[in-house]
């Protein structure tokens, strides 16, 4: 599939596939496996019996119990990262038929629901492979560090109520706040590209959930303290302007965040940071 | 750090940070270690929020004191009484504190923190953030963590696993840990450790935890010599989606919120949902507890689901199934207040839980036995334990610092291994028989907080010598020690016979189904029994287990089969204390011993670990109490009948 297709394929073609699966049939998953960084990849295939309910979690497991390969060859159960399996950790993220999403909520039958359909499954192409579909997403956690994602408390001793918030504004806030740090929005990125040198992180494109969390905590009474900090990372390298303004990011977040109006909205104020610094002389 | 003390923090869930951030904020060096980056540890799947006394409810007649007297009722007076008054008179100034931090809490129109209802009260007294106050409230800490790790004060270590405590004439002066990618063993030095480890649900196979909670360190602790309290104590949560790969928790908030349970009153009635009518529908738990309704606690809920479809063969088309309908709420205010969760039914079973009715059934959810612990009591001490306390009484005790636990006493929290502490779900003490709901979360983070001030103290005032100082033969050793056991599992796969039997998958799966069938909402001493000789099965195949994989290099399959055989003996703990233990009492019951016994039981049972036997060693031993009186639980039950009675509640927001 390519990714055009990939993107297109939408809730309604897996509601219908999902009426369509037939029960008791086996799937066929194609696993791209890989030892370990500097080590060749190859592919896998397995034959998996699928039962009510399966998911790619549940199918991994099963050849975990039953490492053999559909020509008959022995190997290793395959490695991932899952955690909760229920969509709110960000763990179990892979390419799934070409597409970017969480593992655990990867129903067979909206994806494989005929006798002998396959499914494709990859590590993302954005981060270093660990082994197998276990990438390491250190960088991502990295950039949050970046843009000081944190509201800055005096400690934590018992200082009294926080700010007082209207509701529409905490609903809007809590939208920001439900980003589980996946990197859906990073691996369809155009703009970002896999970088395996730490050293040029801090100047690499910060991605979309970093800009979407900025803006969350520029968005909270305390956090804004911080916010000119973070505008002075967002302007720099590897901030705003390497956005391409592709979109992929929000039509792949799985938890429905308005990435391009946190993109557009710290747009607005990298600009007003950009003409308070030019005033006060800084650049 | 100025004086080189160091303080080890394993597991990065809501306890472990909390406790991490206090302690670098005391100035002390803490070293953290998660299996996962500490962003997607288990905490996150919390859903339905946070109890606090609260002013609305406080104006209705609530109080800190209620919160504390529904907690030890709730848990059917098995909790340590002390730590819960200290932990309930910190809730409102836990939630300013996080409110402080940024969570997004719910909001009224007029701006205040919205509040909702919960299991086990009658006042409105859960703080919650949409459906995911889990997720918020970790997210919180975790930024908080990721400040001071930033500046050096917190080291964090994601992606190890803890292997063993280093203990050294009876206290714990550090770790043996592994990189789950490099595979590399290590031991790491000191001054304190906290475990902070979560709960155990995958010993019951499929539950609602996450992938990691193995109960694995606790097992290993307990196996080093540390006491496990009430290891039988195990919450099946009423209302979860069962799954392929897991149950997936449906929260209490979605009764909180005015979920009602029902059946078809027709046995085998095959109409869907929308078409029976309300005078054909049974609506078990209003009818059955007509004050409570279908907010009663989640053992008690459990157990009358559990009876509706397995006793009565009532569930839905003759399956283990019941509804959780809020299809009669308006499906904005849904979105807005259980969004989450809507969307979890929705992504895996396919209705729209607005619309539909949902179909759920009980799981494994929650260990509220754990790593023994002890403490200090603080300064209220009345002369005789009080009776029941209800809304607008006199409060007998304030709500400063110390009244429930000495503050900053070195023991508090601690195991009886001297410098290792337990906190969040894998400490026993706060929740007895039966968890409230919204209760959890809350304990992690008093816990964090409060009893992390207690490892500072001990760390800097007492007069062991420094870690640092100890003779590295000692960490060597241990290291030694886990090396060769991960050694003996590599060498397994060399001369694997393929027998299934033999396979660590196969040998969990058949405890988690033993398990759960013999050990959950139902159990008897013939299936305790018989639990307990399945479970000498499994340990004897396991002795003999082969991995299926001999990779030196991020091996999953390694570190899942060495924690089957912790899982084993833990299990082994769990059952036995749940065939000793001949009462029924909050989440445990037992058909051959209906009643609560406290004569024989009103006691904390005590696994220790017989190194020689491999198997625990039960003890009971009195409960820690003295500020409230033991009285009967029964949260008004009636006998079920036709007629329905108006559901009392008090308080709205």
């Amino acid at each position: 599939m390519s990714e055009a297709e990939a993107y297109s394929f939408d809730a309604d073609m897996r509601k219908a596939n999902r009426k369509k699966a037939v029960a008791e049939r086996s799937v066929i998953f194609k696993i791209k496996r890989c030892d370990g960084p500097g080590k060749p990849t190859r592919w896998e295939s397995f034959k998996v019996p699928i039962k009510e309910g399966a998911n790619v979690i549940s199918s991994l497991n099963w050849i975990a119990a039953n490492p053999v390969t559909t020509s008959g060859q022995k190997t290793t159960p395959v490695v991932w990262d899952s955690n909760c399996l229920e969509e709110v950790c960000g763990a179990c993220t892979m390419v799934i038929n070409g597409r970017v999403r969480q593992s655990c909520s990867c129903l067979i039958d909206e994806y494989a629901p005929l006798e002998g359909d396959t499914m494709t499954l990859e590590p993302m192409s954005k981060f270093p492979v660990i082994r197998d579909l276990w990438v390491d997403r250190a960088r991502l956690f990295n950039n949050l560090t970046r843009v000081k994602g944190w509201v800055p408390i005096d400690g934590t001793y018992n200082l009294g109520a926080g700010p007082k918030e209207s509701h529409d504004h905490q609903q809007m806030r809590y939208t920001l706040s439900e980003c589980m740090s996946c990197g859906c929005c990073l691996e369809a990125c155009p703009q970002f590209t896999k970088e395996e040198d730490e050293s040029k992180w801090d100047t690499s494109f910060i991605g979309a959930h970093a800009i979407s969390q900025a803006r969350y905590f520029n968005e909270h009474e305390t956090g804004k303290k911080l916010k000119s900090d973070r505008m002075d990372t967002l302007v720099g390298e590897g901030g705003i302007n390497d956005c391409g303004n592709a979109q992929n990011c929000v039509k792949v977040c799985p938890k429905g965040i308005p990435l391009t109006e946190s993109i557009g909205a710290i747009g607005r104020s990298a600009t007003v940071h950009a003409f308070k610094q030019f005033f006060q002389g800084k650049k | 750090m100025a004086d080189g003390k160091r303080v080890i923090v394993v597991g990065g869930g809501l306890a472990g940070l909390a406790a991490s951030i206090r302690i670098a904020e005391a100035g002390v060096a803490v070293d953290l270690f998660s299996m996962v980056p500490v962003k997607r540890s288990h905490s996150v799947c919390a859903q339905g929020g946070i109890n606090a006394c609260n002013e609305v409810a406080r104006q209705q007649g609530y109080s800190e004191y209620q919160h504390f007297d529904e907690t030890l009722i709730g848990g059917d007076f098995l909790n340590d009484q002390h730590p819960v008054l200290e932990m309930t008179n910190w809730a409102p100034k836990i939630i300013d504190l996080l409110d402080r931090m940024g969570v997004p809490f719910n909001r009224s129109h007029e701006g205040y923190r919205d509040l909702r209802l919960f299991g086990g009260s009658l006042f409105r007294r859960t703080h919650f953030a949409g459906a995911t106050t889990g997720q918020q409230l970790l997210y919180a800490l975790d930024e908080q963590t990721r400040r001071f790790a930033s500046e050096g004060k917190i080291n964090m270590r994601e992606f190890w696993e803890f292997l063993w405590p280093i203990v050294e004439d009876g206290r714990c002066v550090g770790i043996v840990a592994q990189d789950m990618r490099t595979m590399q063993i290590q031991s790491f030095r000191a001054d304190a450790v906290i475990m902070a480890t979560g709960g155990c649900g995958l010993v019951f196979g499929k539950s609602t935890n996450s992938v990691i909670c193995t109960g694995g360190a606790a097992s290993r602790c307990f196996q080093a010599g540390a006491w496990y309290g009430n290891p039988e104590m195990i919450q099946v949560h009423p209302t979860a989606i069962p799954g392929a790969d897991k149950c997936r928790l449906m929260s209490e908030s979605a009764r909180g919120e005015g979920g009602r349970v029902w059946v078809p009153s027709k046995k085998g009635d095959t109409r869907k949902p929308k078409d029976i009518p309300e005078n054909e529908r049974y609506y078990i738990l209003e009818e059955r507890y007509p004050k409570y309704g279908n907010l009663v606690p989640r053992d008690i809920a459990t157990r009358e689901i559990f009876d509706v479809c397995v006793n009565d063969g009532m569930g839905i088309n003759g399956t283990n199934q019941v509804y959780l309908d809020l299809t009669h709420k308006d499906p904005q205010y849904l979105t807005e207040k259980l969004g989450g969760i809507m969307d979890i039914y929705e992504k895996f079973v396919g209705d729209d839980p607005r619309y539909t009715p949902m179909r759920i059934f009980p799981a494994v959810h929650y260990s509220m036995g754990g790593l023994w612990t002890t403490y200090t009591a603080g300064d209220y001490q009345p002369d005789a334990p009080l009776t029941e306390h209800k809304p607008g009484n006199e409060i007998p005790v304030g709500t400063e610092p110390g009244l429930g636990l000495k503050m900053g006493a070195h023991n508090n929290a601690m195991t009886n291994i001297d410098g290792l502490y337990a906190f969040g779900e894998v400490n026993f003490a706060y929740h007895g028989a039966t968890r409230l709901g919204a209760n959890a979360l809350l304990s992690c983070i008093f816990d964090g907080l409060c009893n992390g001030v207690s490892v500072v103290n001990y760390v800097r005032e007492g007069d062991q010598t420094p870690a640092s100082n100890l003779d590295p033969s000692i960490f060597d050793n241990a290291t030694k020690q886990e090396q060769d056991k991960h050694d003996k599992l590599i060498n397994s796969t060399t001369n694997a016979s393929g027998d299934r039997s033999l396979n660590p998958y196969q040998i969990a799966f058949e405890l988690g189904e033993e398990m759960n069938s013999a050990s959950t909402v139902v159990k008897t001493g013939p299936g305790l029994e018989k639990c307990l000789s399945k479970i000498e099965e499994l340990r004897e195949r396991y002795t003999k287990v082969e991995l299926g994989d001999g990779a030196m290099w991020t091996n999953q399959s390694l570190s899942f089969t060495r924690v089957v055989g912790d899982m084993i003996i833990l299990g082994e703990a769990i059952a036995k204390a749940g065939l000793l233990r001949e009462e029924s009492r909050g989440s445990h019951y037992r058909t051959d011993f209906p009643e609560r016994d406290d004569k024989r039981f009103w006691k904390t049972s005590v696994a220790k670990y017989n190194a020689s036997s491999g198997k625990s060693d039960i003890e009971f031993v009195d409960v820690k109490a003295g500020l409230v009186k033991l009285r009967p639980r029964n949260y008004g039950k009636t006998d079920s009948g036709p007629q329905k009675t108006e559901k009392e509640t008090v308080g709205a927001s």
